[in-house]
């Protein structure tokens, strides 16, 4: 028995980790990727503290505040904002390679007031999280990997460990702790190919959490990023827009302000589509050395998805699901409601994006909450705490259908096309009742599908269906959220209720009783 | 597009009707609609995580960067277990980042860092830690005990780092099974997706150990068999 299992080796679990060790307790890390391997490492912009000379942890609630628009909380986002300077001051301690100027180099992201956001080239959440992994092996954590998190093992509202999945060995294994710590990213990929994110941004935690009795909230409310690649939604960074790139439609006619909100950028985008235009990026005019010498990535990414090039063509783009703001409930101490059981990161939700996500924001969180979960789980297993009772044996694999009459596969990738269509950037009564039958009719059909792979080596058929299960539960709460939300507010627009309403400036908080997803 | 693939150890040949993908892209079509029992492992699809390197007729590329030509034969990484068709066990080879003692060891004081300063290991940190180098370096094959080209860079990286309170415990780390194992071959540095050039940085954690005192023992074992002659 281990005091604390984390699961989930970005951002988020690499700094709980750390941080649970330094204070006395015994980790464990699960992942079911390598940890360097997880999304954060794709962040590029950087991440947001008020370190300027001009700039005030003020600014920085009042910005943040301004984009939740109602839903976040001040308390919270006051602990982001003023623990934000301690937390660059502690990465840039233990190593990372922030890219300099007189101190640490910033620059401006959308929505702030200020340039507030720290890089490392292009390379921001990579040089964080490899940093927080070269710490974990300074501190001795116990890290494992390609290990799935299926269940938690929760006995009367109190957790006592996990069950996982050795994907090497399709064997199942309880791993018992006093303390279980979530760290397993978003849930963007209900969205498939629509999403710039990592292929397991798959809500495997989220569903897990459900499942265990735990509260979750806000899941209406998700980000799409105006410029991500036509074909493979691989993202093309703001900064293009920032360097002068415009928008056209196939008239090669500019439509919006290139500089405004996500959310605004990507509805207006979406409304020129509805028209039966196609959407392009356009930075032909600005000089190919500048291209080389500011827009590299962009310039081989198009290349490589587009085959373009974008100094002499248009780049086809689409918005694409990109941040997750809902997720589990938890409290201050990055607490849920199970006890026990905390979460932290993208698959939490810390009320501080609530209705849009600031760039720069969500590497601060996993940076700020991944301290003050790892600290609070440590003193919750210092308190004196009965043996728990463990038998409960949940053979996963063999309950799983190696005879799949309909294949998952493209049921995911219908899923995705309904989800982008229904619940996208601009939903609707009627696609959002669409989107809830054919959601309804899938987990009806689950039973039909399975593994056709019976091999138990390394089966990654069997993770991936596991993810597809975990994707129809947290899709369905995510479609009966934006139902409830009548009205439109931040990133989730509704076209038959435009306006904001104040009797909607709560959150959304579901849970699941007897398979089914009840609203508080 | 005709495709070779090796799993375990047969060749597969397969026709994928697409063109202009990535061969990742091409993979995940194999798995979703010809063999779903088809390994192999994918991330950020955008050349960053890492996770996708396989061997493209012999050469080591990020299966997301590179763009299958007809009659490719794709294999899976060297030097490392294979846990199934092109997904390899990466376990052992991470190992060797702890074995080389290559983590940040910060100061008390909170340090100012110049422009300048970051520079100096500015492109190590640029590992994604694909492991393409470890598969074509060929210490593998004398001593799998080797640290290897990319656990010696991230030595360097944070040897090289002036925020770093004492570097003698990761310079000590290297010398065994380290640094002077390499045989300067060069074999790792033209495979690097991010540039990196893990030949380079031996050579300089070489001259940085003879600074601080320590002796390549190979040297040493050489005279000792000249002798013996
Ligand atoms: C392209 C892109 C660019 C971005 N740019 C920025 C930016 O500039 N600034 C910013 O602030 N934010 C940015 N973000 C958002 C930010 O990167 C993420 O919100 C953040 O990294 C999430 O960190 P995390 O630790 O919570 O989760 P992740 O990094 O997603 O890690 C999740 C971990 O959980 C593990 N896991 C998941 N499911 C399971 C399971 N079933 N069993 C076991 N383990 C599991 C995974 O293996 C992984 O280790 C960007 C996101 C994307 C996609
Ligand atoms: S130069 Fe050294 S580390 Fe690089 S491949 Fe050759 S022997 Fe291996
Ligand atoms: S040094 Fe280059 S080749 Fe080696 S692991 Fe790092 S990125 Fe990959
Ligand atoms: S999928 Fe991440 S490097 Fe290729």
């Amino acid at each position: 028995m281990v005091d604390i299992l984390i699961i989930g080796g970005g951002g988020a679990g690499l700094t709980a980790a750390i941080h649970a060790k330094k204070n006395g307790a015994n980790v464990t890390l699960v992942s079911k990727t390598y940890p360097t391997r997880s999304q954060t490492c794709m962040a590029q912009g950087g991440i947001n503290a008020a370190i300027g000379a001009n700039d005030s942890i003020q600014s920085h609630i009042s910005d943040t505040l301004k984009s939740a628009q109602g839903l976040a909380d001040e308390e919270l986002v006051g602990i982001l904002c003023e623990q934000g300077i301690d937390a660059i001051k502690w990465l840039d301690r233990i190593g990372v390679p922030f890219s300099r100027d007189n101190g640490i180099a910033q620059r401006k992201m959308g929505g702030a007031s200020f340039v507030r956001a720290c890089y490392a080239k292009d390379y921001t959440g990579l040089k964080i999280l490899h940093t927080l992994y070269d710490q974990c092996n300074a501190y001795d954590i116990n890290m494992l990997s390609e290990r799935f998190l299926i269940d938690l093992a929760v006995i009367d509202g109190k957790v006592y460990g996990a069950y996982l999945l050795n994907i090497k060995t399709s064997t199942v294994e309880l791993l018992h702790a006093k303390s279980v710590v979530l760290a397993t990213g978003g849930y963007a990929k209900v969205y498939g190919k629509h999403s710039t994110n990592h292929v397991g941004s798959t809500a495997d935690g989220i569903a897990a959490a459900l499942r265990a009795g735990a509260k979750i909230s806000n899941m209406e409310f998700i980000q799409f990023h105006p410029t991500a690649l036509k074909k493979s939604s691989i993202l093309i960074s703001e900064s293009a827009r920032g360097a002068g790139g415009y928008l056209v439609n196939s008239k090669a006619k500019r439509f919006t302000d290139e500089l405004a909100s996500r959310d605004k950028v990507s509805l207006a985008i979406t409304n020129e589509m509805q028209k039966g235009e196609e959407i392009y990026l356009d930075v032909r005019h600005l000089s190919a050395k500048f291209i080389n010498e500011h827009l590299p990535q962009e310039k081989k990414l198009a290349d490589l998805y587009e085959n373009i090039d974008l100094t002499k063509q248009l780049i086809p783009i689409l918005p694409a699901a990109h941040y997750t703001m809902g997720g589990i409930c938890v409290d201050k101490n990055c607490a849920t409601n199970v006890q026990g059981l905390y979460a932290v990161g993208e698959c939490a939700n810390h009320m501080v994006h609530g209705a849009n996500r600031l760039g720069g924001n969500s590497l601060l969180e996993i940076v700020v909450f991944g301290k003050i979960a790892g600290e609070a789980a440590c003193a919750y297993t210092k308190k004196e705490m009965p043996a728990c009772k463990a038998d409960k044996h949940k053979d996963i694999p063999s309950q799983i259908n190696t005879n799949p009459t309909v294949d998952f596969y493209k049921k995911r990738t219908e899923l995705a096309e309904i989800f982008y269509t229904n619940v996208g950037v601009k939903r609707n009564e009627q696609g959002l009742l669409v989107a809830l039958e054919y959601i309804q009719v899938l987990q009806d059909e689950l039973k039909n599908m399975g593994v056709k792979n019976t091999k138990l080596a390394y089966n990654t058929e069997l993770a991936e269906f596991l993810e597809f299960k975990n994707i129809v539960l947290v899709a369905k709460t995510v479609v009966l959220s934006a139902l409830r939300r009548k009205e439109s507010r931040g990133a989730h627009y509704r076209e038959d209720m435009p306006n904001k309403d104040d009797n909607y400036s709560a959150d959304t908080i579901c849970y699941q009783e007897n398979d089914e997803i009840k609203f508080l | 597009m005709k495709m070779k693939l090796q799993r375990s150890d047969k060749i597969f040949e397969y026709e994928v009707p697409l063109s202009g993908v990535t061969l990742l892209e091409a993979l995940g079509y194999i798995k979703e609609n010809i063999d779903s029992t088809l390994a192999f492992s994918s991330g950020c699809r955008s050349s960053v995580c890492g996770s996708c390197t396989v061997r493209v007729n012999g050469k080591e590329v990020l299966a997301c960067a590179y763009k299958p030509k007809n009659d490719d034969l794709i294999q899976p990484l060297r030097n490392m277990p294979v846990l199934r068709d092109l997904a390899v066990d990466m376990d052992r080879a991470l190992a060797f980042n702890k074995i080389a003692k290559a983590w940040g060891l910060p100061k008390e004081e909170a340090l100012h860092v110049s422009g300048e300063d970051a520079k100096r290991n500015e492109l190590q940190s640029d590992c994604i830690l694909c492991s393409a180098c470890f598969s074509a370096c060929p210490v593998y094959a004398v001593n799998e005990d080797f640290i290897g080209p990319f656990a010696l860079t991230r030595a360097l990286r944070y040897v090289n780092d002036i925020r770093q309170k004492d570097i003698k415990p990761t310079i000590e780390a290297i010398q065994t099974n380290g640094i002077y194992d390499c045989t300067l071959c060069n074999e790792c540095v033209p495979v690097c997706p991010q540039g990196v050039a893990p030949k380079q940085d031996i050579e300089i954690l070489r001259n940085k150990s003879g600074i601080m005192g320590y002796f390549n023992p190979n040297i040493l074992a050489g005279f000792d068999d000249g002798l013996n002659f």
